[in-house]
């Protein structure tokens, strides 16, 4: 059983680092703002929850998997806002600043 | 070398790099981002070193607060920068900047090679001390029993920065409220997150405070989530910021300071010391202290945070 577990561990947790290097090198490759933004979010929702998915079967009480849920929830807000917040701006500068398309 | 040696020294490392490049950085919002990252790898750097107490603090303060006071500062002097970055050091200046800066590198290094090993120190007396409050949290210990009067003093320190923030606002405007924020769109993100964070963060901010009994956590920390929280509403546009001459404003300012130094005449009176608690009671005691403590320090935070008053009392 354990062997089963620690198999999800290492499959979610690989594939949570998997979208996290996806995200930077999008980050850091792509051309303008609201692409780098998209390449962004993913890295966070997507990453940050298959981590957190992957390390649900190795902690050791309910209360503490109930925490790491709440930090992903509470990460998907802020992204979320924040990255409305950051492609409202970039829109309103319009392009020509910091190469923003429109 | 196995992993999580490894592990350290990279993060050693990236702070470093984090460090010399936020000096380096020629724009002042770069900088600001940079300092932002570096506060939170060093928070990493705390969790390693077995600091989770220093960690949270160096995560809320030295980065949170400390980045929105700096993100504040350079937007205010955004205006003014091109003609500043223009001005380069000359030669010789630079030689002596260098110089001043290696003297100074080598002296802490000296210092810090000839410490004594082991150090001094106080945390075996500390520890063994830690029944007298019945708090489990050594260090709420060191900060509300046995080194009280240091934390008292932090307060009213405070309470002097926000009265040099305050004194920086012209004749007209003074009693009145900082400038207001840019009008959020009432549909927009800013505004639903203003909604539904305020609630999840209160609850934190006074679960930090609660558990620093046994856990780490503290006043501090917890007063910064508040005053997050308080800021994020001012931001959004749902809330004003109270008139600087208000007088339940001033109330709030004072009571933790009030009440810290009215326990600490207290026990002067009735007990052994200044700041001497009765020790069947330390526990509530320190408890009623801390909550007046969160009250104003989160006032505090966020008032410095939102500026000098620009406007007048009147709406």
């Amino acid at each position: 059983m354990s062997v089963v577990l620690d198999l999800i561990t290492i499959a979610a947790v690989s594939a949570g680092v998997v979208f996290f290097l996806a995200g930077t090198v999008g980050l850091l490759r792509f051309p303008d703002t609201l692409t780098r933004l998209h390449a962004l979010t993913k890295a966070d929702n997507l990453g940050l929850g298959l981590v957190v998915l992957g390390l649900l079967p190795q902690v050791g009480s309910l209360r503490d998997g109930l925490k790491m849920i709440c930090v992903w929830l509470l990460v998907l807000l802020a992204g979320a806002t924040v990255s409305q917040l950051v492609a409202q701006a970039a829109r309103r500068d319009g392009p020509g600043s910091d190469g923003a398309a429109p | 070398m196995t992993i999580v040696p490894a592990l350290d020294l990279f993060v050693a490392g990236i702070v470093l790099i984090v460090a010399v490049w936020t000096v380096a950085a020629r724009d002042t919002m770069s900088a600001v981002v940079g300092f932002v990252a570096y506060g939170l790898l060093l928070a990493l750097v705390w969790v390693r070193l077995g600091a989770p107490d220093v960690a949270l603090t160096e995560a809320a303060i030295g980065s949170g607060l400390a980045g929105a006071l700096l993100i504040g500062a350079a937007t205010r002097l955004r205006a003014g920068e091109p003609s500043v970055s223009t001005e380069r050091l000359g030669g010789a200046g630079r030689v002596l900047a260098m110089t001043l800066s290696a003297v100074v590198a080598a002296a802490v290094a000296v210092v810090l090679l000839s410490l004594p090993d082991p150090a001094p120190s106080l945390a075996s007396e500390a520890a063994a001390n830690a029944g007298v409050t019945s708090l489990g949290n050594p260090v709420t210990n060191v900060l509300m029993a046995f080194r009280a009067m240091d934390t008292m003093l932090e307060k009213v320190v405070l309470l002097l920065a926000l009265l040099g923030v305050w004194s920086m606002a012209r004749d007209h405007a003074w009693g009145g409220r900082p400038r207001s924020c840019r009008r959020a769109d009432p549909e927009g993100p800013l505004v639903l997150l203003a909604r539904v964070l305020p609630p999840v963060g209160v609850v934190l901010g006074i679960s930090v405070l609660w558990v620093s009994a046994d856990h780490p956590g503290g006043a501090f920390q917890g007063a910064t989530i508040l005053a997050a929280m308080w800021l994020l509403v001012l931001m959004a546009g749902l809330g004003d910021v109270p008139a600087a001459g208000g007088r339940r404003l001033r109330l709030v300012l004072v009571a933790g300071p009030a009440v810290f130094l009215t326990v600490g005449l207290g026990g002067l009176a009735l007990g052994a010391a200044f700041l001497s608690y009765p020790p069947a009671w330390a526990k509530p005691v320190i408890l009623v202290i801390e909550f007046a403590m969160v009250l104003t320090v989160a006032t505090t935070l966020g008032l410095l945070v939102a500026g000098p008053p620009e406007r007048s009392a009147e709406r």
